[in-house]
Order: structure tokens, then sequence, then C-alpha cells
């Protein structure tokens, strides 16, 4: 039911782990669902320097997860704002449909981390 | 890579034996045994034959046993054929809350049609409470269904006794005992039990064939119309075939049964304790020792069920679970949640249904495995043993069972 890109991902997931000193930090998803996923980036002039993962999910969860960190990984915060959730399943040559909306969140995540880190940089 | 079944009590193989016998009642003996002819006067035996061994292998009469498609028909048949036939009498049924769907469903159906359904909660271990039942009889209640062994978790329920408030209040009991026959010793006349449900392919019998026990003087109407088969209760030219290798299948489950017994429990007693030994933060599901032989279902803390899945089968290892994303909808089995499981608990069982055909040394290799995967997963986790989501997450806030 995957893709071969899904699985390579989930089974070797790029980028997992935490940045100690992150500067910004990103989580969306809840238990209840079954998905929770937490991005990591440390920003440097605009650009995203480190990025990791943590992910409590399915198979196209972690997968998604890995993706998008290697589609930001050294991208300015525009063109990281750009990436949408469809564009990282489409990275992924497509997942089930029945994972489109539960699963495919990851790019929501980089999104939030991106926001912390604006909302930090600001104060 | 070698591989591992564990997920026996999703289906079975089909025994040699069995698949043996049905070959030659598809190419030789292929006759209808409607048929007045010597082709269908040899079919005809053949299926009074199996409906003997059906019949033996729960204690009932022959002329009690009729076949089916499979257990979601002989559920179905049950209910709605025992509701409609009974419903100058009275319109409430009573079932539980952890039913296979087929029951749950049908029951869903029945609730549209004006009559009335109480779903019976479960304890911690999903149990049914006998004083839960007792409590909840009407003088309309027509019908009590309650499974004999959840599918799930495996916690055998107090059938004998409920059979027997059942006949003490002159209330049919119908029992879903598709996980049950063949793993447990099951007489109708001894547990009180009126109609049953029964699936070939979870006996090393084919898809596609089940059974009904109905108790002589049940009143039943057919829910389907037709011919005159099965005494026109459910009409259709029959699968010989598949009640060949049904009949057969029962016969070995017969002979096999103490055995199959000893060895499913020795197996699963050992997995338990393995993975109770090997890994920690985990919760194991359904009654301790009340379960079926073959049975373990364990959560495994902070990892979700799919991944796990996904991860088992890397390794050869053929498993199911009860999160969201195996059970084809947004929430994690209704079963685990009835038992008062938290979401995030629940989305990350496993369930290992062993089978004859396991060995100890697939145990060893699972047991092997299974540690370097959730080590794996849970390195990977946002969630720990210290993670702070009840703010965000209403279900954690009590994620101390």
């Amino acid at each position: 039911m995957y893709t071969e890109k899904v699985m390579d991902h989930f089974t070797n997931p790029r980028n997992v782990g935490e940045i100690e000193n992150a500067n910004g930090v990103g989580e969306v998803g809840n238990a209840k669902c079954g998905d929770i996923m937490r991005i990591y980036l440390d920003v440097q002039d605009d650009i995203i320097k480190d990025v990791k993962f943590k992910t409590f999910g399915c198979g196209a969860a972690i997968a998604t997860s890995s993706m998008v960190t290697e589609l930001v990984m050294g991208k300015t915060l525009d063109e990281a704002l750009k990436i949408s959730n469809d564009a990282v399943a489409e990275a992924l040559d497509g997942l089930p449909p029945a994972k489109m909306h539960c699963s495919n969140l990851a790019a929501d995540a980089l999104h939030e981390a991106i926001k912390d880190y604006i909302s930090k940089k600001g104060k | 890579m070698e591989r591992i079944y564990f997920d026996h009590s999703a289906t079975t193989p089909v025994d040699r034996e069995v698949a043996k016998v049905m070959l030659e009642y598809m190419t030789e003996k292929f006759g209808n045994p409607s048929s007045v002819h010597s082709f269908g006067r040899e079919t005809r035996k053949a299926v009074e034959e199996a409906r003997n061994s059906v019949a033996t292998l729960l204690g009932a009469a022959a002329n009690e046993i009729f076949f089916t498609s499979g257990g979601t028909e002989s559920d179905n048949l049950a209910l709605k054929g025992i509701a409609f036939a009974n419903r100058k009498k009275g319109n409430h049924i009573i079932t539980t809350a952890i039913e296979h769907h087929a029951i749950l469903h049908a029951c869903e159906y029945l609730e549209k049609q004006g009559f009335t359904v109480t779903y019976l909660p479960v304890d911690e271990n999903a149990m049914v409470n006998v004083e839960d039942v007792k409590n909840a009889i009407t003088d309309k209640t027509i019908l009590i269904s309650v499974m004999f062994a959840n599918n799930e978790v495996g916690t055998i329920q107090p059938i004998k006794e409920i059979g027997q408030l059942a006949k003490e209040k002159k209330i049919y009991f119908h029992t879903d005992a598709v996980q049950a026959v063949g793993n447990c010793h099951i007489d109708v006349n001894e547990l009180n039990i009126d109609v049953l449900s029964l699936s070939g392919h979870k006996i090393y019998g084919p898809k596609g064939i089940g059974a009904i026990y109905i108790r002589k003087g049940v009143k039943i109407e057919s829910t389907q119309h037709g011919g005159s088969q099965e005494r026109k209760l459910r009409p259709g030219t029959e699968n010989v075939p598949g009640i060949v290798g049904l009949g057969k299948a029962a016969e070995l489950a017969r002979i096999e049964l103490d055995q199959r017994i000893s060895h499913l429990t020795n197996l699963r007693d050992k997995l338990i304790k393995g993975i109770q030994e090997k890994i920690p933060d985990i919760k194991l599901n359904g009654h301790k020792e009340i379960r079926l032989p073959g049975n373990v279902n364990i959560s495994f803390f902070y990892v979700e069920g799919e991944s796990l899945l996904l991860n088992l089968d890397l390794k050869g290892i053929a498993a199911s679970s009860g999160s969201a994303c195996t059970s084809g909808s947004l929430d994690p089995s209704h079963v685990l949640l009835a038992m008062g499981l938290t979401h995030e608990v629940a989305h990350g069982s496993l369930r290992l249904s062993l089978g004859r055909g396991n060995t100890e040394a697939d145990i060893n290799y699972c047991l092997e495995v299974l540690p370097q995967i959730l080590e794996r997963l849970r390195s990977m986790s946002p969630l720990n043993a210290n993670s702070k989501l009840a703010a965000n997450n209403p279900c954690s806030q009590c994620d101390h069972h």
C-alpha cells in the first residue's frame, strides 16, 4: 500500500532526533488521532542550517516527517513556508488516500516551527 | 527470509487434509445435493456427514446445525432471524460493547427497525459482568448475545453463567464463538447455549463457509428466501466443497483440541513472559488467565501500532494491531476503548495470535527482534514517560493505568 519511497523513508528516516538549542520548535497532531509530529529548527540568517524531527505515528507519519526535513535542509524560511503537505506527499510518490488527511501533517509541523522561530526572534 | 505467521485470529491456513477432500468435491464429486441421481446422492451424503462432524464438535444434534457463508452471516441470521420471529413477544436485545462488527452493525440495523438494544460495558479485562446482564433484562427482552471469546484481546466470557440466566428467564442466548471454536471446549448443552455462530477459516478450514447451531425449538426466521436447502432457513445450492472442508476441519479440531490448547497456552505464556521481561512500559490487554490459548495482546507505550506492524513485517513477522490506521477508521479499536484504554495506549496495541503451526523457535525469534524494533521506534517518538501532553490532548490526562 505504501510506495517504495515511503518505505525507504520509513525504514531509514533522515534527521531523526532533537536539536539541543533549537531556536524554533513546532508540534502538530495529538495522541487521540495517533499522530504527533515535532520539528526542531536551527535557523541562522533566515536559513535552515539544521532540522530534526520526532514522530509518534504510522508509516506515513514517519515518512512524511523524514521527507519534510530533507526538503527544507539549507533552504530559506520563505522557501520552507511554501512547502505544503501535498508537496511532501508528492515527493514520496504519493500516499494512500486514507493517509492524506490523518498522517500528512509534516509541513504543518514545519510551519509551526518557523512561526515559533519568528515569534521568539521578535521578542 | 523466513516468514512467521502470528495472525491466526484473522485467518488460518487450510489444513492439507481439508484441502484434499475439498478438491475431490470440486472435481470428481460435483453433484448438486438436491439432485435425485447418484451424483447428487454422493454429495448429499457428504454434506450430512459434515453436519454430523460439526454437531459432534459442539455436543449438538446434526439437525441443529445449518451451514452458512461464514461467521458474519451466522451472526446476522441469529440476530435478525430471532428478532423478527419473536417481535410479538418483545423488542429488546442485550449484547456487549466489545462484539464483532457483524453483531454490532446488525444490532444498529435492528434499532432502525424498532428494536431496542442494550450494549453492556466490560471491565478493564474486557470481561462482562453477569450481574449487568441480569440487571439489563426487561419483560421485553427476547435475546441475549454475548461473544464466547473476544477476537482482539482473547478474554473468554462467563458463557455458562449467562446461559443459565437466560434459560431461567426464558430468553434466547446466542454466542458468537468464531474465535472460540477449535480453541476451547464447547458443549452447547452444558453451557446453556441456544444459538452459536462459527466460521470455517478460523479453524484451518476454508473461507466462505460457516455454520450456525440452533437449538431445537428456537423460533427463528430466515433472512434470505429461495429453495428448500438447509430446511428453508438458508436457501441456495450448498457450497459442497466448503461444507465438506468445514466438516473435516471440525473433525480435526475435535481430535486435536487438547493438544492444540496445551501447545498454544505454552507458547502464549512464554511469549507474554518474554515480552514483559525484555520490554518496559507495556500493558497486557485482556484477562491474564481467562483468555484464548493463542492470544497475546500488548500495548507498547509511546509507539503507534501500524509502524510496529510494518517493522515486524520487514522482519518477516505477521501480526495485527488495534490502532486507527489498521482499523480503517480514525478511532482505535472499540474493544480497547471499551476496556478503558486511552487512545494513545490503544494506538500502540499489538495482537500476536498463535496457531498450531507455530514453534518455540518462532517465539524466540520474535523475542529477539521485538525489543530492537521498540527501541528504535521509541527513540523516534516525541512521547515518553515524562511527556507533557495533557494540555492540548485531553486523552493524555489519564495515561496512568
